[in-house]
């Protein structure tokens, strides 16, 4: 019992500081601009006349939009608690199961049905193995990240397929006003992400079951069905970037999205949202990537190698962690 | 207002070993804030479950406004107009104040949140429950506990429920925030809700409560008493009256003397318990007795060094024990045997051996390699002199029952050969049987000259087993006596009636 403890009403000045702050995610999203702003800087400077043009931003961007595309849903699985290790297979198997030749024979509408049935399909049994069969998510989705990349290798016995309908090519030349289609899909993505997240009582509900799962059943949620949910979204995400990288290639591949999934870990991560779920920014998330993708824009331009590339992404996600555990314990103090 | 709302004949609920529930009746009337008592273990905490929907009986009856209802879900008893305040409150943090109480029965179009309306909802509910200074976009992971309490209600009243069950909501209440809370209760009733008000403190019953039911060992065993005119006494009487009695060891026959060996001096922790300093013998035990939240455990812990006290100092030997450290603890000699010895102190999947010399494994490392043969030797020679069954210590220990558990966690300590041993609850989930044995073994161990502290929330336990009785009642000890000259309706009158009013002449 408390008596001891002072009034602990919460007092005005303390409300007054949080709503100005905003949300721990929204603070973290400032502080993610102000890196995007410094890197925007340097590349002025080390690859002048390079690096800030049209054609590069543009390159930028269309680098971005798989990966972009991937981690809108590994987003809502770690909000809801989860992890999908298995998005870069399940793109594997995906562009591999519409570039067979039985697919290609439906033409481009053939093709982009088998990619989204096939990934929405190996994502409702990740959910089904998670929520129904009570696995830990970490080793269903291992176990898919293994065995979806092997039916991969086994359909295409390795070859690399290339696609043949010349209509599908073009989804990844063709632009919208000047923009590229994939980065249209990009920004068409992470907006319905976006309005999903924090305007419907899905989103909310994803919230609810990452943070506390028990309160959100006695609550009335079905915790089971909507975990079951988050991971079909994370499929038909990894589908639609399948197409997308399938048309940018122009061919389908068993080696396609390799290490996906923890380049889009690490975007979600260091995008502000917990890894043990309940909290988190789908903005962050998408500022995560371009993060990323800048550096590695940065490092090509400068002709720097990627071992360094990679060393500069390592201490970017210790930097973020660290700043997301000192935001939680200001977080703790107004308690 | 004699008609029934709310009427559970004969409950009974059963887990693997333990009968929660062994036929308890409940019934509320509209309007009236009906208050259920009873002692830790009695049953509240599973009849409140039951009717939450959370729990399903295995028998009895209930009847909800006439007809006859089974809330098989959670949903099923809020659809039906019954919501829980569960002292664990049942928020999300990550959410706001209005998502968490629209949660799962949000306000929503074709699944898009209607912001604007949850929002005004939101605020009238807040204002209605005199908070209208918590706003409706907050964060609830940034509310304090009293915060949180107001969203845990404001999302009962959003279902429009008609009796609310609130399980001890004045526990993380300052006082000023006790009175805003019976005010909202009195709003409520007087509009025809019923209230089930579960709280261990009989000056608040006194004030808000109508009608008494008491539990004890999973019975009702009175119903409808009046909650202004019964007499302390006798509500005390109902909930010790045991039918259980264990057998106690004889007592040391003199009390111990000597220097003291450990020494607790004005420990304070903010917020937890304050001003705590008590000493303890060879050969003593030393009983803490206090009800749940009291601050007993938390006193343990501090004194082992879990936790890092805000002022006060702990001696052993006459040395200082350097706080916040539970190595400098354990180095100067003493040993914990925590509440939740499952999560606390065992490895569950490992042997008893394993288990056993867990804190003494240098001792039989020969660089870094351990001598799994003499550390195998060590635990058998402890555990044959404790007689713990099974007789082999290469079994692993989650297959041994709740005493024999304990039992190791002590055999632990008897073999790093410590001189102080903190037992916090240290009959929880061990049967009846093994009780008296556990006993004869704690008396054992002081007998031999270690001192032994004793918390525990079972007052019989406590005086029965200790020499010196500390009772603790809100982060304070209230009083200090031989365990002989106290009885256990005075140590309940003690932790029930609170410090405040209480004074060593009025027990004695």
């Amino acid at each position: 019992m408390t008596a001891t403890e002072p009034a602990t009403a919460p007092d005005a000045p303390v409300l007054r500081r949080a709503a100005r702050l905003g949300s721990l995610g929204e603070a973290r999203n400032l502080g993610l601009i102000i890196v995007l702003v410094l890197l925007t800087v340097v590349g002025a400077i080390t690859a002048p006349g390079l690096f800030l043009t049209w054609g590069n931003l543009l390159n930028l961007l269309t680098t971005a939009s798989v990966i972009g595309v991937v981690t809108v849903g590994m987003t809502f699985v770690i909000i809801a608690g989860g992890i999908d290790l298995s998005v870069g297979a399940i793109i594997a198997l995906a562009s591999v199961w519409c570039t067979t030749l039985a697919s290609q024979g439906y033409g481009i509408g053939g093709m982009i049905f088998a990619a989204m049935a096939v990934a929405t399909i190996v994502g409702a049994v990740n959910g089904a193995l998670i929520a129904y069969g009570r696995m830990v998510p970490f080793i269903v989705t291992l176990a898919m990240y293994v065995s979806a990349r092997g039916l991969a290798e086994q359909i295409s016995g390795r070859r690399s397929q290339i696609v043949s309908d010349p209509a599908f090519a073009q989804i990844a030349f063709n632009k919208v006003l000047g923009i590229p289609l994939l980065v249209v899909i990009l920004a068409v993505v992470a907006v319905v992400g976006w309005v999903l997240l924090n305007r419907t009582t899905f989103g909310r509900r994803t919230f609810a079951v990452g943070g506390n799962a028990e309160a959100a059943r006695l609550a009335g949620i079905d915790v089971r069905r909507h975990t079951l949910l988050v991971y079909v979204l994370s499929g038909v995400c990894c589908g639609i970037g399948a197409v997308m990288l399938t048309a940018l290639t122009n061919t389908g591949a068993s080696t396609h999205g390799m290490l996906y999934e923890l380049d889009a870990i690490a975007a979600v991560i260091i995008g502000g949202t917990l890894l043990t779920g309940g909290r988190g920014s789908l903005v962050g998330s998408i500022l995560g990537v371009l993060v990323f993708t800048t550096i590695t824009n940065l490092f090509i331009l400068n002709n720097l190698e990627t071992p360094i590339q990679n060393i500069a992404k390592g201490a970017i996600i210790v930097a973020a962690v660290l700043l997301q555990r000192r935001g939680d314990r200001r977080n703790a103090v107004t308690h | 207002m004699t008609e029934t709302m709310l009427q559970m004949t004969g409950i009974v609920k059963r887990f693997p070993g333990v009968v929660a529930l062994a036929g308890v009746d409940l019934d509320v009337r509209p309007g009236e804030v009906h208050c259920l008592l009873g002692q830790n273990g009695a049953g509240k905490s599973t009849l409140i479950k039951v009717l939450a929907g959370a729990h399903r009986p295995d028998e009895g009856r209930i009847l909800w406004e006439g007809s006859q209802v089974g809330f098989g879900s959670p949903v099923a008893a809020v659809r039906h107009g019954i919501a829980t305040i569960y002292q664990e409150l049942d928020l999300v943090d990550g959410l706001s104040v209005a998502d968490n109480i629209f949660l799962a029965h949000e306000y929503a179009s074709a699944g898009f949140v209607r912001g604007r309306e949850t929002r005004e909802v939101t605020v009238a509910l807040l204002e209605r429950l005199g908070h209208p200074d918590i706003s409706p976009g907050t964060e609830v992971g940034r509310l304090s506990a009293a915060g949180k309490q107001i969203v845990s209600m404001a999302r009962a009243l959003s279902h429009d429920a008609r009796l609310i069950v609130m399980d001890e909501p004045s526990a993380v209440l300052a006082h000023d925030e006790v009175e805003n809370l019976f005010r909202v209760i009195r709003g409520l009733t007087a509009a025809g809700t019923a209230i089930v008000y579960i709280s261990h403190r009989l000056e608040e019953i006194r004030e808000i409560g109508d009608r008494v039911t008491v539990l004890k060992d999973g019975r009702t065993v009175a119903a409808g008493l009046d909650a202004r005119t019964t007499p302390t006494t006798e509500i005390v009487k109902l909930m010790t009256g045991r039918t259980i009695e264990y057998a106690f060891p004889p007592r040391q026959s003199e009390p111990a003397d000597g220097d003291p060996l450990l020494e607790v001096s004005g420990l304070t922790r903010a917020g937890e318990f304050v001003d705590v300093s008590f000493a303890v013998r060879p050969g003593e035990i030393v009983g803490l007795a206090g009800l749940v939240g009291s601050g007993r455990s938390e006193i343990l812990e501090t004194v082992y060094g879990a936790r890092k006290a805000g002022a006060g100092t702990v001696s052993m030997g006459g040395r200082r024990v350097r706080p916040g450290s539970v190595p400098a603890a354990v180095r100067a000699g003493m040993g914990l045997a925590p509440e939740e010895r499952k999560a606390q102190a065992l490895f569950m999947l490992a042997s008893i051996a394993e288990n056993v010399v867990a804190s003494t494994l240098p001792r039989f490392a020969r660089a870094g390699f351990v001598d799994r043969r003499a550390a195998l030797e060590a635990a058998a020679a402890q555990t044959a002199a404790l007689e713990l069954r099974p007789k082999d210590p290469r079994r692993p220990v989650r297959t041994l029952s709740g005493g024999n558990q304990q039992k190791v966690v002590v055999g632990r300590w008897l073999l790093k050969g410590c001189k102080v041993l903190l037992l916090d609850e240290p009959t929880r989930g061990v049967d009846i049987g093994a009780r008296s044995e556990l006993y004869a073994l704690i008396r054992d161990l002081a007998d031999s000259g270690v001192g032994v502290v004793v918390v525990s929330s079972e007052v019989p336990e406590v005086l029965g087993l200790a020499d010196r009785v500390l009772v603790v009642a809100d982060g304070r000890i209230v009083h200090e006596a031989p365990a002989a000259e106290l009885d256990e309706h005075q140590v309940l009158d003690l932790v029930m009636e609170g410090s405040a009013v209480i004074t060593k002449e009025d027990v004695v």
